[in-house]
């Protein structure tokens, strides 16, 4: 989320620079080829055309269907709407207060910080330990590496669906159970509250730890050699030289893929909603914010309520990110999200 | 998403041999330990991507009486019965239209905005550039309730074009960060030399910008690719006829309407996830490389 942006590049031309250069194309009169002589005001006018076409329709098409709809969920959301004709029935805050008074949401809330914490906890030391490895020189390590994001590519529907087959009581994971004399573990792996969670969890580290490898091997490819050689000289062993020179070296990708995976754990919700639906996601113990914004929002017919939702569920994100950015990425980049918002 | 520094190293070729492994690439070879961990993850990333694909050659007499056995004998018929379903074949174009749609308009849209950014100097342009870069603060899920509102509003349910354009506008800020640098990296003395060949700035745009900037414009154009044939939730709120879903809602559609009929559920899955997987195998080097050059600290 952070993008340190110059105020002024280098390699950016001031207006004067470019006023001859740019003056033909936008308007009528064709560049004749002696033209590059400067014309500061009609460039700087052609200029101005050529920003207003070229920047005009990202520009028209982004207000319109992404901050325009993020601006009306915050004004929907003080309404008592059905979603058919234009709100009336102000409500003011009781839409919120009804969000934080639903025992529902804040399980849902919880839920949320569970996978949150267990998204880093497990997915961080595993990802690091695997990219550790595929960082070695072994055979057929290309493929290693384009097998494991497989997962990441297979649409979260297909996964979905694979996994409930699975994953039902009689489904393959119990019978393989059964045949290899594990039957005691077999349980009802989407449906009992108490395993319902990790099954969600196990889902969600099969499906996103190839994008963690990835993004650490890219950043175990830009420490060089020379550090760990220079490790291994001083007589370290190549565990303690990972622990000690290459980790360090890799906390700020750590630190970017943990950003991710908190932003990715707080707006969850394709693969519950797919796996458990609107319904049994609550009684399963899996509900997320999202699926309870969906499921009390659309598709209970409650605009409003949806819309107040999706501001809290906003805002959340936003305060966990600013925390986030505040007290952990400062130190890798500057002028990112905080610095953004001036 | 993180500062974005550099554009991404330059790919090889697929299928060129790496010269020798480049620098900082590894500390020492690994032993056995290291390939009997790397396969066995290979095998937990691809045992239920295997479990759906062969599934789908059983009966489902087969898979109630041993549901995690290996077909026996294999059958094809559902496979055959899928892929002769006109629905399957509808839902598929559905995919491959929008996605190509969002990818160009990405391309296009995001191509003209970033080099508007990179290499005009104007007031408003660290602010218009702040805009796009603040879109990432807002996931779709955010503002889903009102974009489907607007979209009924328009008349575009159950259109391409109520699921494209929200798509575009929502691939944006992405788009617009991994390009502005790519853009910018561009030695101004081509410019120059443009210029002074007589090129407008505009003719300097389509004759040098773009294929410059191809490596990136790929990125992102895969990147939209991708996002667009696996979406979900927005197809969810826009699409509620079956001829119009896209292939995630067509499966999960199938998957709810044939519950009892295993087999061909797995058939149908696997069959919609062939395109998706051919793309990543051809593109895998690219893809790799946008992410990591998306993200890397």
């Amino acid at each position: 989320m952070s993008v340190s942006q110059g105020e002024t590049s280098p390699i950016t031309t001031t207006p004067e620079d470019r006023a001859g250069g740019g003056a033909g194309a936008a308007q009528g009169p064709p560049p004749a080829a002696a033209a590059p002589a400067r014309r500061p005001r009609r460039g700087r006018w052609a200029q101005r055309a050529e920003i207003a076409v070229l920047t005009g329709p990202a520009l028209v098409v982004f207000l319109a269907f992404v901050i325009v709809p993020v601006v009306m969920a915050a004004y929907y959301g003080f309404f008592k709407w059905k979603g058919f004709g234009p709100p009336t029935d102000f409500v003011g805050l009781e839409n919120y207060l009804t969000i934080f008074r639903d025992p529902e949401f804040l399980a849902a809330l919880r839920h949320n910080g569970f996978i949150l914490v267990m998204s880093l906890v497990l997915q961080g030391p595993i990802a690091v330990v695997v990219a550790l490895m595929l960082n070695r020189r072994i055979r057929g390590r290309s493929i290693v590496r384009v097998l494991v994001f497989v997962p990441y590519v297979v649409s979260e529907v297909i996964v979905g669906t694979g996994f409930s087959l699975m994953l039902s009581t009689t489904g393959a994971v119990n019978d393989l159970l059964e045949k290899i004399g594990l039957g005691f573990l077999a349980v009802d792996w989407l449906a009992d509250p108490d395993v319902a969670i990790w099954t969600l969890m196990l889902i969600i580290t099969w499906k996103y730890i190839g994008f963690a490898v990835i993004l650490f091997l890219a950043g175990l490819q830009g420490i060089p050699d020379e550090l760990g050689e220079a490790a291994a000289i001083d007589g370290a062993s190549y565990w303690k030289t990972q622990r000690y020179v290459t980790l360090p070296l890799l906390g700020p990708t750590v630190r970017i893929w943990a950003f991710l995976s908190i932003i990715g754990s707080l707006q969850l919700f394709d693969l519950v909603y797919i796996i458990w639906g609107q319904y049994v996601a609550s009684t399963a113990g899996t509900s997320t914010m999202a699926t309870y914004m969906v499921a009390n929002g659309r598709n209970a017919g409650n605009y409003g309520f949806g819309s107040a939702v999706a501001v809290v569920l906003f805002l959340i994100s936003l305060a966990v990110a600013l925390v986030y950015q505040r007290y952990v990425l400062r130190r890798d980049t500057e002028g990112a999200i905080t610095e953004g918002k001036k | 998403m993180a500062t974005v520094t550099a554009a991404p190293a330059p790919e090889r070729a697929p299928g060129v041999k790496a010269p020798r492994e480049p620098r900082g690439s590894g500390i020492g070879r690994g032993g056995p330990l290291t390939y009997v961990v790397a396969w066995l993850l290979v095998g937990v990333c691809l045992a239920p991507i295997a479990y759906i694909v062969i599934g789908g050659f059983r009966t489902n007499a087969q898979i109630t009486s041993d549901p995690s056995g290996l077909p026996d004998p294999w059958q094809v018929v559902n496979y055959v019965e899928v892929m002769t379903s006109s629905l399957f074949w509808q839902q598929l174009g559905n995919s491959v239209v929008a996605a190509l749609l969002t990818t160009l308009g990405v391309v296009v849209l995001g191509l003209m905005a970033s080099y508007v950014i990179a290499r005009y100097s104007f007031a408003g342009r660290g602010a218009l550039y702040a805009l796009f870069a603040a879109g990432l603060m807002f996931p779709m899920t955010v503002a889903i309730t009102p974009l489907y509102i607007m979209i009924r509003t328009l008349g575009l349910m159950n259109t391409v074009g109520g699921l494209v354009l929200p798509q575009i506008a929502f691939a944006l800020p992405t788009t617009v960060i991994i390009l502005v640098p790519f853009l910018r990296a561009i030695p101004r003395e081509i410019e120059e030399a443009a210029s002074i060949d007589g090129a407008s700035r505009l003719g300097f745009f389509f004759r040098m910008v773009v294929p410059l900037s191809l490596p990136g414009v790929i990125t992102v154009g895969i990147l939209a690719f991708v996002a667009s044939w696996n979406s979900y939730m927005l197809p969810l709120f826009i699409l509620n006829d079956e001829t119009s879903y896209t292939l995630p809602l067509g499966v999960q559609a199938f998957a709810s309407q044939y519950s009892v009929d295993t087999a061909r559920v797995l058939a149908f899955t696997s069959l919609s996830m062939i395109p998706a997987l051919v793309f990543f195998s051809l593109f895998e080097r690219r893809i790799v490389g946008g992410l990591t050059g998306a993200v890397k600290g």
